[in-house]
């Protein structure tokens, strides 16, 4: 007699409730001990959940696309026949995904997996449900819905797994299949395209979206104007911290404007001797990293009634994904090599941007970067990512007029916004760590000594 | 290794079992005095005598018949088909008799006889002597189904079909007799529902045994010169079917075109396309195609009969529907 209640583990520090985007085994399929059971939405990544009991999985009691909190009943494994009827008739009916509050959308297909007749053996791979590539948070316009015909999105079934399996909106692709079918070569361009460059979905339903200032400019998330968005774990987990820090924390900002000419070399010498492409962003980072240590309360936290300063400098990194954004860390970067950084960095925001990051990997940091360069933006301020005391706001590397020598001449610079609490850091110290800062930037050699 | 056209490999995988088991016998028109209407059994008769090449009447449910007889009783006969058009009249003994005795016996009576000969059309033998019949004899339960595409397929699948214990229908093809590849000098055998991948590719698979497979192979080159990579695979036993085999190739390259020399209508191929979709669903980026011979009776004009053969050009052509080209 053995029994498993499949309960929803808590997969990052800060979950608290989960959406389950796929099953990846199915009602009546065999489960061993540490098998992947489900891949689930926390607020940070998606994550897959394994079977902590062995036998049959007789019931999924949320499906696909359904959301439940940290440590409720999503399914049930036991042994073919064993009876499991008292266990099922405990489990809140929180079974069917919400639907989209967007007037008449259609009806989430999901309640067609909830009806899959219980413990039928399936000795093939079910075809993965329609309704878990339509993601609950991306309602289809309701213009779309409607047309019967335009209704259904037609993709091929390889199509449909890679964009699952990438998180890519269906709705968002551009079909080049006959009659607009989405094939392989559709998803493989769209993940290849700089994301201003990928269509919004439902053209015909919309507006045409203004161009974009430049190619690389990763673009908003497609959103109809006059659309109600059901808010997602990411986003309300972004709109509590963030909202804490800021009400909490009291924020003041010092900015400083840095000459970057002798950046723009180094980073010209490093892709020539080392052909390796090592970004701005990357150069800030280790500088920032570089600085820490000699100013212990900007890499600390307030802790009510004490300050604690941490021996080791975690830099964040905020990175934009669809629907919000993460800080993937660069553990220990003082004691790491420029190229190391730019290496890890790169890496770790491609997967950031698949949401394949393990929970190490974007969380305890001690010091935040958020960059707005790629957008051309002169300066900004962020509000600081708790518990930390600081984070850094960075602009672009602008080709300016300055004066050298009492003539105007071309030069590079670049401003950036120390957010600080101030209960932690005073004027004073951000404004020396500011100068450190851009004493390094200012004469790379430092970077490498 | 040898280079021998496939007729001398069918003629040395028989020769080799008749010096093996003196229970093996060759029976049908022509195969003792003429050595063969298409020579495959040329030699034999000298080497083994006319008691086990034996002349038979014009008449095919005889040779059936005595065959499954014979193969009841524990011989192990190798009855001729002139052409597999004519095994029509044997189709009582081959489908109520053959097929059915082991089943039918709890397993008593075995009917270890292969049945063979040249299937499909060759040059302007027209509509009645044209025809391709795996889709018949693979319906059938109880029977295993052989379609060799190279010498050495031929050799190593005859010997293993000689060896079995249930009737065995080897479909040649008369285009096929003079091809010519390398042949292992040694004893082999190929395992009956064992295919095999013949080229690699990666952006389509094209499934196709005996002649077909030679044409996939052609368009297979033509379709390298423009880039794309056809992975060609024969399940060389039609049943019991490879299909693990061609479900890892679509699933390699998400793309799948089956080719046969028979009608479209309840094709052979038609059962590979369903089994392909059941199987390989979520790795398909596009439908299943068929290339088969035009559905009607096989016209007697060359230009026609080219017309209503998969060629390599069709094959080509399906593969760019499914790439999208």
């Amino acid at each position: 007699m053995t029994v498993t209640k499949v309960v929803l583990a808590k997969l990052s520090p800060t979950m608290e409730e989960g959406t389950i985007v796929k099953w990846t085994k199915q009602e009546g399929d065999t489960v061993k001990v540490g098998d992947v059971l489900a891949e689930i939405e926390t607020d940070k990544a998606n994550m897959e959940m394994e079977a902590l009991g062995a036998g049959v999985l007789r019931k999924v009691l949320v499906p696909a696309g359904g959301k439940a909190p940290v440590g409720a009943l999503i399914g049930v494994i036991a042994e073919p026949g064993e009876d499991i009827s008292k266990l099922t008739a405990q489990a809140a009916p929180t079974a069917a995904p919400s639907p989209p509050p967007a007037p008449p959308a259609p009806a989430p297909k999901a309640e067609g997996v909830a009806a899959a007749p219980a413990g039928a053996p399936r000795s093939q791979p079910a075809p993965a449900p329609a309704a878990a590539v339509e993601r609950p948070e991306t309602p289809r316009p309701e213009a779309f819905a409607s047309a019967e015909d335009a209704g259904r999105v037609k993709a091929s079934p390889l199509a449909r797994t890679m964009a699952q399996q990438q998180n890519i909106p269906l709705e968002s692709v551009e079909g080049t299949g006959p009659g607009g079918r989405i094939i392989k070569r559709d998803i493989e361009a769209w993940s290849d395209r700089p994301r201003a460059a990928r269509p919004s979905p439902a053209p015909a339903a919309r507006p045409a979206a203004p161009a974009a200032p430049s190619a690389r400019v990763p673009a908003a998330p497609p959103v109809t104007p006059g659309e109600i968005v059901p808010v997602s774990s990411m986003r309300r987990v972004i709109a509590k911290r963030l909202a804490e820090s800021k009400f909490t924390a009291p924020h003041f900002y010092v900015t400083v404007e840095i000459d970057m000419d002798s950046a723009v070399d180094v980073r010209e010498q490093i892709l020539e001797v080392e052909e390796a492409k090592v970004s701005f962003n990357d150069l800030v980072v280790k500088a920032c990293a570089k600085a820490l240590p000699r100013f212990p309360l900007v890499n600390a936290s307030w802790n009510g009634d004490t300050i604690v300063t941490h021996g080791e400098v975690h830099v964040g990194v905020a990175v934009a994904i669809p629907d919000g954004l993460i800080t993937p860390v660069v553990r220990n970067a003082d004691r790491k090599a420029l190229l190391d950084i730019a290496r890890e960095v790169k890496d770790l925001a491609a997967r950031a941007r698949e949401r394949k990051l393990k929970p190490e990997e974007f969380t305890g940091s001690t010091f935040t970067i958020s960059n707005l360069g790629m957008y051309d933006v002169t300066e900004f301020t962020a509000i600081i990512n708790p518990p930390e005391s600081a984070i850094l706001a960075v602009g672009a590397v602008r080709k300016v007029p300055v004066v050298v020598d009492d003539r105007v001449t071309v030069g590079h610079r670049m401003r950036v916004t120390l957010s600080c609490d101030h209960r932690v850091v005073d004027g004073a110290l951000g404004a020396q760590f500011l100068a450190e800062v851009r004493r390094l930037l200012e004469h790379p050699v430092g970077l490498f000594v | 290794m040898a280079t021998l056209t496939m007729r001398e490999a069918l003629n040395q995988a028989m020769s080799e079992e008749m010096a093996r088991d003196p229970n093996v016998f060759i029976l049908g028109e022509e195969v003792g005095a003429y050595q063969g209407a298409y020579k495959i059994t040329q030699g034999l008769v000298a080497k083994f005598g006319d008691w086990r090449v034996r002349d038979t009447p014009i008449a095919e449910e005889v040779i059936a018949g005595i065959a499954v007889g014979a193969a009841f009783i524990g011989l192990r006969p190798i009855a001729e088909m002139m052409t597999f058009n004519f095994s029509l009249l044997a189709l009582d003994m081959i489908v109520n008799h053959a097929a059915k005795y082991r089943y039918m016996s709890g397993g008593q009576i075995r009917c270890p006889m292969v049945m063979r000969g040249p299937s499909g059309a060759a040059a302007q033998v027209a509509a009645q002597h044209s025809q391709a019949f795996e889709s018949w004899y693979a319906n059938c339960p109880g029977l295993v189904v052989v379609m060799p595409s190279t010498p050495r397929d031929a050799k190593g699948l005859l010997k293993s079909a000689i060896r079995d214990d249930n009737p065995v229908v080897f479909m040649e093809n008369e285009v096929l007799y003079n091809l010519k590849g390398e042949v292992p000098d040694e004893e082999f055998h190929i395992p009956l529902g064992l295919g095999e991948v013949k080229r690699e590719g990666k952006d389509v698979t094209l499934v196709a045994w005996s002649r077909s497979a030679v044409t996939c192979l052609a368009a297979a080159r033509q379709l390298a010169d423009e880039g794309v990579e056809a992975e060609v695979v024969d399940p060389r036993t039609l049943r019991p079917l490879d299909e693990d085999l061609i479900f890892e190739s679509v699933r390699k390259t998400g793309r799948c075109v089956v080719v046969e020399e028979g009608w479209p209508m309840a094709g052979f191929g038609a059962e590979i396309s369903d089994r392909v979709q059941r199987n390989c669903f979520d790795a398909l980026d596009a439908p299943i195609l068929r290339v088969t011979s035009a559905d009607v009776p096989m016209p007697y004009a060359k230009t026609l009969e080219t017309a209503y053969l998969p060629q390599p050009a069709k094959v080509v052509e399906a593969v760019h529907q499914v790439l999208y080209r």
